[in-house]
């Protein structure tokens, strides 16, 4: 029996996260604990004495030996419990499958704007190297990654919501009245579409464009420039002259045989601005109130709540391992010629 | 006649759409509609059961709002017209009347004979005995809570007749009744809580946290951590007078900036807990009503540890009580909100806490003081504040450095992380220089001297140790207000406090909250979270 290339390779790609996983369970185990600040004495609350702060240690199992306690969570991993987080109360393992789900869909709306708007201003500029597009497109990149993004929240909210009155106040992601639709892929949108809620789908789209766009404006710039730095060099390249010489049309020449070729580098880039654009969140989900996984691991770790932050590294990792082996086979539909190497 | 346009023109298009979908759907009104409430606030909720290991303080507003306690206090009008509650009247909550034994030592409760639960069970002595031994027993905050009012054990409550529950007293303490109404010991609901107790978890404490069973004025209608909790009204509830809304939702809203826009669009109701400086520039706008209460039995401070060698020298703590521009911080860093507490009398008549202390801002006062010590030549020292607090902290640190500056004292600014906060500031206390903010549920002097200027207790990180100061706190905290020997001793604690300077008082923090112009009811509350029971709209 054959297996088809692509599925060798995931199933390569995978078993060599392993190590990594396993890496990354040890070292934030190891790195919570390197933190300062006691969990103890924070969530003994105020007044407490020696004595509750005490048996609160022994209630969360701190005072035991770390190996001990690394044991302990490596056996609640292996039956897929992540723990408790004790600020929240609430199960990691539940609070992730909520939260992941509403800062993805803002990271790849975000992503999807700013694709949109990046590679065509990319190309445009690429074929009118100093023209005004080009000029423009390098406004926009320098401003995009020169404003901070809880400045470019604030701004929209100031103007769109407070000035304007156009977009929804920003209250998460939905107005106070709707309830969210029924929980099938955790992206309201497409819950909503499912679920065949139009209202609900629209205060959805409503409450997503203001953070999904300033994210947009905050990864545009790496896109566009890639694009338009990845188009500059196939334009000037042989086969493309060739192919002018040939007679081709203009359009064909520029979006066959040109973006094509420049795609490869505007993929990676496009891996690495996702990864940053999930760290850049936090501050739009501040801003929005956005009950995402970014605020959540930022509060988790200011309280030095231990199972939620490993939680959330480990989701981290793996999000990454999926990402990267969605890049890669990405370059095999793109190149034929790369990556299923036997 | 009226038309269909009409009727559309008059309800906006999101009530509408409400309203036409099945209840699951939606909840039944937008934030204009009136019968609903909407509350934002910057903190999250996470648990509906104060009793539980890792509650956070914004969670306590479930105890409140969702629970009754035999008692309640009363409500007060303050000079500026604003309601605040009256920590000296105590009303019924779940009790409709009670005696204190003659010799004392003890108290009887008289539980209302109508009062239910939320699933129609009659609320008896059983439910308030086994709720009261669950604050006592389960450690941490609420234990220690129900100790500083001399209520320690299960053995001190008896259920007498279903109907009736006798307290025992250690000793009697003018403590014990007002602890009664803090949000502490709340009633819970025995045979629901029991009915999902288990052999490891005796207290319910797993179910509590997830589902509240009591008898208060709301109950939970969702909780989504992290975004929102809403309650709806019981109508069934005979603590106190019925609610004005049925439907209360509290929004998380985290960024402060977003909170302000959304008050001041007036798409919510009320934003509770808002900073100094927006409280100052909205109420100056006139257009969004703020409400701004001094916090009672609350100061921030100066603490100088006196585990730390120039800290040990009296005249050194109060060189810099002199030296310390008092003016200017409570101009920048309180934007003038709150109380001043500094250019007092030199001898104060008045028990009365906080009081200003006899410091002003006079540095040749402070470098003569400082000459005569060990070092007059002055010192370097770390400044400490906590990152938590830092809207007043950071400005308040700087002017301190500044003005220390003057009289030779160089001080390096230690901005510290609020998870560390707690461990290094107040149990371990080895800050030299710190910003603190201490301000006691009972509001008497003595139980703010208790916490703060007593070895070993958490709130003294000054590490002040003396010897009459302990004696007196210790005679004067059970000690009842009308005792003629309580008044001299409270004013010789407050000088004692003044002369020996271990905490510098600065100004009394005001709390502040803005709503719109319809809403009414709104009360200040020493537990400083949102008591949404007496919040309704202004009858037009």
């Amino acid at each position: 029996m054959t297996v088809p290339p692509k599925v060798r390779l995931a199933g390569r790609r995978l078993l060599q996260a392993v190590p990594a996983l396993l890496g990354i369970i040890i070292i934030t185990f190891l790195l919570t604990r390197a933190l300062p600040g006691d969990p103890a004495v924070y969530f003994a609350g105020p007044a407490a004495d020696a004595a509750s702060i005490a048996e609160i240690r022994h209630r969360l199992g701190l005072d035991r030996s770390l190996p001990e306690q690394f044991l302990t969570y490596v056996g609640d991993l292996a039956t897929g419990n992540l723990g408790t987080s004790i600020s929240t109360g609430q199960p990691v393992l539940q609070e992730i499958i909520t939260r992941l789900p509403a800062s993805l869909e803002l990271t790849l709306a975000a992503l999807l704007i700013a694709v949109g708007v990046a590679v065509p201003l990319g190309v445009l500029a690429a074929t009118r190297p100093d023209g005004w597009v080009d000029h423009a497109c390098r406004f926009v990149v320098t401003a995009g990654v020169s404003l901070p993004t809880f400045f470019t929240g604030l701004a929209l909210v100031y103007v769109f919501y407070y000035l304007a009155g156009w977009a929804p106040a920003p209250m998460g992601r939905l107005d106070i009245i709707s309830l969210p639709p029924e929980h099938v892929t955790g992206f309201y949108l497409i819950d909503a579409l499912l679920a065949g809620d139009v209202a609900v789908a629209r205060s959805v789209l409503a409450h997503l464009a203001l953070p999904a766009l300033t994210l947009a404006l905050f990864t545009l710039a790496p896109i566009a420039r890639m694009t338009r730095a990845a188009m500059l060099q196939a334009l000037g390249s042989e086969f493309i002259r060739t192919a002018r010489a040939a007679g081709l049309s203009r359009r064909r020449i520029l979006i066959v045989y040109a973006l094509r070729n420049a795609l490869l580098p505007v993929v990676t880039t496009l891996g690495m601005v996702f990864s940053f654009a999930l760290g850049a969140n936090v501050l739009v989900e501040k801003v929005f109130a956005w009950p995402g996984i970014g605020s959540y691991a930022v509060e988790a770790l200011v309280v030095s709540d231990y199972a939620a932050v490993q939680g959330f590294v480990l989701t981290m990792a793996l999000l990454f391992v999926l990402l990267n082996l969605v890049i890669d086979l990405t370059y095999t539909l793109i190149d034929p010629r790369l990556g299923l190497e036997e | 006649m009226m038309n269909r346009r009409d009727v559309l023109r008059g309800v906006s298009a999101a009530t509408l759409g409400a309203g036409v979908l099945p209840f699951l759907k939606a909840l039944p009104a937008a934030a204009a509609a009136g019968d609903t409430l909407v509350v934002v606030t910057g903190t999250t909720i996470n648990s509906l059961d104060l009793h539980r290991t890792g509650t956070n303080r914004p969670s306590y507003q479930v105890a409140v709002n969702c629970y009754d306690r035999l008692l309640t206090f009363g409500t007060k009008t303050m000079p500026d017209g604003t309601l605040a509650y009256d920590y000296d009247t105590l009303k019924p909550e779940l009790a409709e009347s009670w005696e204190v034994a003659p010799d004392g030592m003890s108290v009887v409760f008289h539980l209302r004979a109508n009062a239910t639960f939320w699933d129609g069970t009659p609320v008896t002595a059983e439910d308030v005995k086994w709720s009261l031994d669950r604050a006592v027993t389960v450690g941490g905050f609420p234990t220690t809570q129900m100790q500083a009012g001399g209520l320690t054990e299960p053995g001190q409550f008896e259920a007498v007749d279903d109907k009736t529950v006798r307290i025992r007293f250690h000793r009697p303490s003018k403590l014990t009744l007002p602890d009664l109404a803090v949000p502490v010991p709340f009633i819970i609901n025995s045979k629901v809580a029991r009915a999902n107790a288990t052999a490891d978890d005796p207290w319910a404490m797993e179910y509590l946290h997830r589902n509240p069973a009591g008898s208060g004025a709301f109950r939970v209608e969702r909780w989504d951590p992290g975004q929102q909790l809403v309650y709806v009204r019981n109508d069934g509830w005979t603590g106190g007078p019925l609610p004005g809304v049925k439907r209360v939702i509290i929004r998380e809203i985290p960024s402060q900036a977003t909170r302000r826009a959304l008050v001041e669009r007036g798409d919510i109701h009320l934003s509770y807990d808002i900073p100094a400086k927006d409280a100052r520039e909205l109420a100056a706008g006139g257009k969004v009503p703020v409400v701004g209460t001094p916090v009672e039995n609350c100061l921030n401070v100066l603490c100088p540890n006196l585990s730390f060698e120039p800290f040990r020298d009296k005249r050194v703590r109060q060189a810099i009580a002199w030296a310390i521009p008092y003016e200017d911080i409570f101009r920048n860093a309180g934007y003038g909100r709150g109380a001043p507490m500094w250019g007092g009398a030199a001898s104060s008549d008045s028990i009365a806490w906080p009081q200003p202390s006899p410091y002003t801002t006079d540095y040749d006062k402070a470098k003569a003081l400082l000459s005569e010590t060990a070092f007059a030549g002055g010192f370097e020292v770390p400044l400490s504040f906590d990152l938590g607090t830092a809207e007043w902290g950071e400005p308040t640190a700087l002017l301190i450095q500044e003005g220390l500056a003057k009289i030779g004292i160089r001080t390096t600014i230690d901005k510290i992380p609020g998870a560390n906060w707690r461990t290094v500031a107040l149990v371990e206390k080895k800050l030299p220089l710190h910003l603190e903010n201490f301000g006691g549920w009972l509001n008497t002097p003595d139980y703010y001297f208790y916490w703060a200027y007593v070895k070993g207790n958490l709130f003294n990180s000054s590490n002040y140790d003396d010897d009459e100061m302990m004696k007196l706190v210790d005679e004067t905290l059970h000690m009842r207000m009308d005792d003629p020997a309580y008044a001299p001793k409270i004013r010789r604690m407050i000088t004692k406090a003044f002369d020996d300077v271990p905490r510098i008082p600065l100004w009394q923090p005001s709390f502040e909250v803005a709503m719109r112009p319809d809403v009414a009811g709104y009360q200040f509350w020493f537990h400083r979270v949102p008591d949404v029971r007496t919040l309704g709209f202004r009858q037009a």
